[in-house]
């Protein structure tokens, strides 16, 4: 039987990481993730977890052992933040390329400098080009959730990729709300213990790890891994369709549209700042304006055609950025306009970027968004990025 | 230790004959090197002794067992990074300059 319980969202990753019952757990602490594996390092030390908790040096090791683990097979988890994240940025593709299932949490948090502890989501979309799957969740729910799903993800030998799994920091890793834990049975006959790929290193069959290949080979090897990539898309939506079968929770696959179907005015949102714009839609809504959010779950593999369909019938669309490419633009503007381009949909885009450094954005700024939106015309030259809660004149 | 066979080398003319991932056994994936290798490794096949520890512990996958049951090193690949030699354990792999 599954039991409710009032967890922050780290401690409801902890909770999916012990029901997913990995080998090895390798992490070091950063805020605004330290609960969660400190929570994990517990389970271990109390028993509930029978798992090897590897207690290293830097983010870097911990990524490191993550691979060296995985690569033998074992089930394997870390977690991170910020810094911490772009510290062991080196081997991340290593584990891609390595095609190896590892999950890790990522905490969204600033990046220096200015030196800031807050949340916001510029330290993964530095990793975008990694070769991991990026997941955004939107509460602590969601986040237990996910955290199972992404094992099955990441396992599955269509797919045979690392997920990475992205909370925003503080607002998502600190706040508590309900969650529904699930039943230790039920997530064992749903998440059955990793069997390991024949790419894996054994005693009866040893094959070199990581071998080199120059440029006769090299980049056949990236193709494959780039097309293969793609199939975390399907087996996403398959995986959210079986785990609402077992345990009757739905998030909609690789996006969600909220009222979308007859919108005008769509805002695309990623984590936590779709549950405020949840609700201005359904005050928008009850005043007869036809406002709409796509909450972008999945940014890689970039859901190109789910996007696209999900769209198709606004008049202007806002992406909320929680970051800044410098010296461009949102990220996500830019690979959402690549999407709809690429369909020859030519729609009013606009750039809306917040939260930096974990300023708030609040229901004014998201019906501010709305507004722009709704009167915003292809006539007028517009900036298409601006701006939200910001304290001084730009 | 069991006999480990050489496998036929895939032809890879597809993407799908690729290893997945970045792990394959010896002689899958064959670059000629540069020609950066200084010192190359040399196994006295009368006194190999066959214990496989060169084909484990080679990091490119350079030395395989040949159909005579002697050990082969595969010179296009091998970087002549030395550690075969240094871990033979009946010291019958000299390194050897490459002549210029």
């Amino acid at each position: 039987m599954s039991r409710n319980a009032f967890l922050n969202g780290n401690e409801a990753v902890a909770y999916g990481v012990k029901l997913s019952r990995p080998n090895v757990v390798a992490a070091y602490p950063i805020t605004p993730q330290t609960k969660a594996v400190e929570k994990i390092s517990s389970f271990v030390q109390n028993g509930e977890l029978d798992c090897e908790y590897m207690h290293v040096e830097s983010e870097h090791s911990a990524m490191a052992c993550s691979i060296g683990a995985s690569s033998v097979g074992a089930r394997t988890f870390t977690a991170t933040s910020s810094q911490g994240l772009l510290y062991m940025a080196e081997c991340l593709p290593y584990a891609s390329g390595a095609r190896l299932p590892i999950v890790m949490m990522n905490a969204n948090r600033s990046l220096a400098t200015p030196w800031n502890i807050y949340g916001d989501q510029m330290d993964t979309m530095f990793l975008l080009n990694s070769g991991w799957v990026q997941i955004f969740v939107e509460d602590a729910q969601e986040a237990l959730d996910v955290t199972i799903q992404s094992f099955k993800l990441a396992e599955d030998v269509r797919v045979m990729a690392p997920v990475m799994v992205n909370l925003d920091g503080f607002v998502l890793t600190h706040t508590y709300e309900k969650v529904s834990i699930p039943s230790q049975e039920a997530v064992d006959q749903y998440l059955p213990p990793f069997k390991p790929s024949a790419h894996m290193m054994n005693d009866e069959e040893p094959m070199s790890m990581c071998i080199t290949a120059g440029n006769q080979h090299n980049m056949e090897f990236k193709i494959k891994q780039h097309q293969e990539l793609f199939n975390a898309l399907h087996v996403f939506e398959e995986i959210d369709h079986s785990f609402n079968e077992k345990f009757g929770r739905s998030y909609g696959g690789v996006l969600e549209g909220y009222q979308n179907e007859d919108a005008d005015y769509l805002l695309v949102t990623t984590g936590s700042v779709t549950g405020t714009a949840r609700v201005v839609v359904d005050e928008l809504r009850s005043k007869g304006v036809k406002a709409g959010i796509i909450k972008l779950r999945v940014v890689r593999p970039f859901p190109k055609e789910a996007m696209v369909r999900s769209v198709a019938g606004a008049k202007a669309i806002g992406i909320i950025d929680k970051n800044i490419s410098f010296g461009y633009e949102g990220t996500i503007y830019t690979n959402v306009n690549s999407a709809l381009l690429q369909r020859g949909l030519n729609l009013i885009t606009l750039n809306f970027i917040g939260g930096i450094g974990g300023r708030d954005i609040t229901k004014q700024n998201i019906e501010e968004m709305f507004e722009k939106l709704s009167t915003v015309s292809t006539s007028e030259a517009v900036d298409a990025v601006s701006y939200y809660n910001v304290r001084c004149s730009l | 230790m069991k006999d480990f066979k050489r496998v036929p080398v895939p032809t890879l003319e597809r993407l799908d004959q690729y290893p997945l991932g970045s792990s394959c056994k010896s002689f899958h994936i064959t670059d000629m090197n540069a020609g950066w290798r200084v010192f190359k490794p040399v196994i006295d096949k009368d006194k190999c002794v066959a214990c496989y520890r060169c084909y484990l512990v080679c990091p490119d996958g350079a030395i395989h067992q040949s159909e005579d049951g002697k050990f082969e090193i595969d010179y296009d690949y091998c970087k002549g990074c030395g550690i075969c030699a240094n871990e033979c354990k009946v010291k019958v792999i000299e390194m050897v300059k490459e002549a210029k």
